[in-house]
């Protein structure tokens, strides 16, 4: 074989090595497939109601039934308190926010497993598919959110609840959740690949982690133990969210510092075991 | 023209085998924890020589602009393993690869297909997993509709489509992509032969614009139209680097099992054939009905073949032909020339015997069988090179042997000599 006539002038536009650098989220690179993204949102959403009778209003049915029944058992049966707020408002405002968390958490917890046709097959940047599911859930959210201020407004109008100025902190409250859900998803993720028994403690964590969250009851609840509570980063953002939109409790910037913080490590920690386990999951799964 | 664009450098992996990546955390834990008692490091030591296996060890080679390399070689010689690493699904245990210009792979056609999204919006996803952008979609789509030839189901959820047509709206997809290099693996042995033949000649298009190609397939007829270079792997190793013809033949010398037995295994190399029939033994057998690779001087001999037919044949056509030590054929017969009738096949396993009252010369020989319908001439199968026997010296006792050092052609014909005393 002939030398290379001048290695000097050969520029080369990509190089694969064993291993890459520890953190190293390639955001330019995941810009460039910014259309595969988007298409990944949407067949999730055109695939998710196919075959089904009411098609995409489930996005809104779903919440709207578990509030029904929170309001059912945990209101009116369970007698527990509300902070003052109505009942419907109090549990949907939860409802949502949780499930916004939970649905990033957990969707993208499988990002290895239910993606290794694909991958073993073709290379793209593998952050697409948590980044897409997180979009997902976004959209979803918001269609959601929609129907919660639609309620809300009924009960303004009754004046029942008033909400404050604390409601333009909602986008660092997504932002915070986000990362949140996607780092711990993503640390799942990497690790499920090779203790495949993680992804049935997820779906109990998860169920855990919301009866530790004040979904169903007012953070007041706990009286002298809310220090307890407050470790869970969660708890800031739901509190935030309803002193937000319903003027109950108050918003703890301490908390919530502690929650962006918490989350801000857990998608850095996420990011860097995913981006390891990314390049050579193929040869575990 | 002589650029460089791909450049190998020493690249290996390294597979773990066996059940190690199954362990719980309860074992994993266990194991560090014994590992801490013990103080040593047992937990890591678990594995031995034998769990390893370097599927490519050392590979280096380069790969200019325009070339079309042919990377040929047994299952588990690490072709995948190779085109998997160059597509970046898996990353090597060390070495490199250094890339220039635009790659895109194709180990599977219709990656990420959603079978309850339409075909239409299947092209999207699958366009934009190759690395398309929408807009070079959308510009291209009529192209590959039209090139698919599904074009009335475009709106049709690719579920109620045939495995044919999913195929094809597959590969039309991936032979719209502009890469600087291609990277494919064995995908071409799908559809129909009108629809390898369209891919083939998309394949030839993309190399005659310039662009690098790498190339792995079982199919040497294929590769042989396609490629300009070869490397053959054989145990993770580069055995050959060169021309494809080079590459080719050094792969086929190491048919030597077949050529001793005449029993030609399924997955034997054949160049064409429609594949109506295959022939399953070709030997060659000597008067006392034994297989045999030593015929005496002067020996009569027969050619013995089994062939199935997986369905109904009429009107075709049997022959052989004898090469010698360089390929070329020096002895042809076929049934036609002999009883000017052609023959029928019914499904099932047939045994042909073809009588010969030839006398070979001494020398090395290799058989050759082919079938194909008379009418059109299309080969059903062909058995290139199944049999090597050889011609020795000596003839049976009291036939007389051949008594000289240099041979003279290869069929001693059979001819009358008449003698006239001429005073």
């Amino acid at each position: 074989m002939t030398p290379t006539e001048n290695p000097a002038q050969v520029t080369w536009d990509l190089e694969i090595k064993p291993r890459n650098r520890f953190f190293d989220l390639r955001y330019r690179e995941l810009w460039a497939y910014r259309d595969l993204i988007l298409l990944f949102v949407k067949r999730d959403f055109t695939v998710q109601y196919k075959q089904t009778l009411l098609g995409p209003l489930w996005h809104i049915l779903q919440p709207l039934i578990t509030t029904l029944m929170y309001t059912f058992i945990f209101g009116n049966f369970a007698r527990i308190p509300t902070d003052g707020s109505p009942g419907p408002v109090f549990y949907l405002s939860g409802i949502i926010i949780w499930y916004f968390f939970a649905g990033c958490f957990s969707n993208t917890s499988n990002t290895f497993l239910s993606n290794a046709g694909i991958f073993g097959k073709i290379y793209f940047p593998r952050l697409a598919v948590p980044v897409s599911v997180v979009i997902s859930n976004a959209v979803r959210f918001f269609i959601q959110l929609g129907i919660f201020l639609a309620i809300a407004a009924y009960y303004i109008y009754r004046g029942d609840i008033s909400p404050g100025t604390t409601v333009a902190l909602l986008p660092l409250l997504l932002i915070i959740m986000a990362l949140m859900g996607m780092g711990a998803g993503l640390l799942v993720s990497s690790l499920t690949t090779k203790y495949r028994d993680l992804s049935f403690f997820l779906a109990f964590g998860l169920q855990l982690w919301m009866y530790l969250t004040p979904i169903i009851y007012p953070a007041s609840l706990w009286g002298e133990y809310r220090w307890v509570l407050d470790l869970n980063p969660m708890t800031a953002i739901v509190e935030t969210f309803r002193n937000g939109f319903l003027g109950t409790g108050q918003v703890g910037y301490l908390n919530l510092g502690y929650s962006a913080v918490f989350s801000l490590v857990i998608f850095f920690l996420g990011t860097a075991i995913f981006n390891k386990v990314e390049r050579t999951f193929m040869d575990t799964v | 023209m002589s650029d460089l664009v791909i450049k190998v450098d020493a690249v290996s992996k390294l597979y773990k085998l066996g059940v190690i990546t199954s362990r719980t955390i309860r074992e994993d834990i266990r194991l560090w924890w014994k590992s801490k008692i013990k103080g040593n490091d047992s937990w890591k030591r678990e594995l031995k020589e034998e769990d390893y296996l370097w599927a490519l060890k050392d590979i280096s080679f380069e790969v200019r602009r325009g070339e079309v390399l042919g990377i040929i070689g047994k299952n588990g010689a690490g072709k995948s393993t190779l085109l998997k690493i160059m597509s970046r699904v898996t990353s090597p245990t060390s070495g490199s690869i250094k890339i220039k210009g635009r790659a895109a792979s194709l180990l599977e056609v219709g990656t990420g297909f959603h079978p309850e999204l339409t075909g239409r919006e299947n092209i999207f996803l699958n366009g934009a997993i190759l690395g398309m952008s929408k807009a070079e979609i959308r510009s291209k789509l009529d192209e590959i509709i039209e090139f698919s030839g599904v074009s009335r189901f475009i709106d049709t959820p690719v579920k109620r489509y045939s495995s044919g047509m999913y195929v094809r709206l597959a590969f039309a997809v991936a032979a719209h992509l502009d890469p600087d290099i291609l990277i494919v693996d064995e995908v071409l042995a799908v559809g129909d032969m009108e629809f390898q033949k369209k891919c083939l000649g998309k394949m030839k298009d993309v190399s005659g614009q310039g662009r690098t190609v790498l190339f792995v397939s079982h199919n040497m007829a294929i590769m042989k139209s396609l490629c300009t270079r070869g490397i053959l792997l054989e145990k993770g190793r580069i055995k050959v680097n060169g021309s494809i013809h080079e590459t080719i033949d050094e792969y086929f010398s190491e048919n030597k099992e077949v050529a001793k037995t005449g029993i030609i295994p399924d997955d034997f190399y054949r160049p064409y054939g429609t594949g109506e029939a295959r022939f399953k033994v070709a030997y060659v057998i000597n008067q006392g009905q034994e297989k045999t690779n030593e015929l005496r001087f002067n020996e009569r001999f027969r050619i013995k073949m089994e062939l199935q037919a997986l369905q109904d044949i009429k009107g075709a056509l049997l022959s052989v032909q004898l090469k010698n030590g360089v390929h070329e054929t020096v002895v042809f017969s076929s049934d036609y020339r002999s009883k000017f009738t052609t023959v029928d096949f019914c499904k099932g396993n047939h045994l042909v015997e073809v009588d010969f009252n030839t006398c070979l010369m001494p020398g090395r020989y290799l058989l050759t069988a082919n079938l194909s319908f008379f009418n059109s001439g299309s080969v059903i199968d062909t058995a290139q090179n199944v049999f090597e026997f050889t011609v020795s010296n000596l003839a049976e006792p009291g036939k007389g042997d051949y008594l000289w050092g240099t041979v003279h052609g290869y069929v001693h014909a059979d001819t009358n000599w008449v003698y006239k005393n001429l005073n």
